[in-house]
């Protein structure tokens, strides 16, 4: 399941949710994984006062999809969720939340950091950091390619 | 055909998105961003360094050699900076 949105989420909320879905979906889960990724400040001279996340809106969406397809084909997992924000944030604000749920914890936590690493190099979002009253756009890290790469 | 343009490439052509005829001529993405740059101001700049340049074709990740057609939404962008670090 796939949710762009400005609102900020509650991690605990959407845990009880999916837990639901399993119990309802009959499905025998072992653990669920979960990892949400917050604003930092930073530290000296460039800490950040200020976030925007733009983003491409309809292929965001599709992805995302593409992305959670894509583990549910490595992994027998039970249900995925993956919430992406988008707008203007502020260091120590969430920003994206990912929960996978398998029969075993290894998949669950596997899968979950496939789709932290694989969000960050496909998925279309720019980050614009705003230091010292002055907005700059977020370079990509080659460290995060390589990180995506580790499961080619 | 509709061409959009995200974060410094959108502040450097100046707009967010255009609706453009394919040029006679143009049959792929590599082909298109030669056209672009022959546009002048910020459209020169933005397609310059072409390592920071990404394109999606109908929303999905290409390279350069994609073959286009004038129904086509195309989109131009720097690496992805999304999730968490």
């Amino acid at each position: 399941m796939i949710r762009v949105q400005a609102q900020d989420f509650d991690a605990g909320a959407e845990i009880t949710a999916m837990r639901a879905r399993i119990a309802e979906a009959g499905a025998d889960t072992g653990g669920l994984c979960s990892f949400i990724g917050v604003v930092r400040a930073g530290k000296g001279d460039d800490k950040i006062t200020a976030m925007t996340l733009e983003h491409y809106p309809g292929m965001t969406e599709k992805e995302l999809a593409r992305i959670e397809a894509k583990a549910r084909d490595r992994w027998p997992l039970d249900d995925v969720l993956i919430i992406h924000r988008t707008g203007s944030l502020v260091p120590g604000d969430q920003i994206v939340l990912v929960l996978t749920a398998s029969a075993h914890r290894k998949a669950a936590i596997e899968a979950c950091e496939f789709l932290i690493d694989w969000l960050k190099t496909q998925a279309p979002f720019w980050k614009s950091e705003e230091s010292a009253g002055e907005a700059r756009w977020v370079a990509a890290r080659a460290t995060d390619d390589a990180a995506a790469a580790k499961w080619d | 055909m509709k061409v959009l343009y995200f974060a410094w490439m959108r502040e450097r052509v100046g707009i967010a998105e255009e609706d453009v005829e394919l040029p006679a001529g143009v049959g792929d993405v590599a082909g298109l961003i030669e056209w672009m740059k022959t546009r002048g101001g910020g459209f020169e700049g933005a397609f310059t360094e072409m390592t920071v340049v990404r394109t999606a074709v109908n929303q999905v990740h290409v390279d350069l050699s994609h073959p286009l057609a004038n129904g086509d939404e195309v989109a131009f962008f720097p690496p992805v900076t999304g999730g968490a670090h």
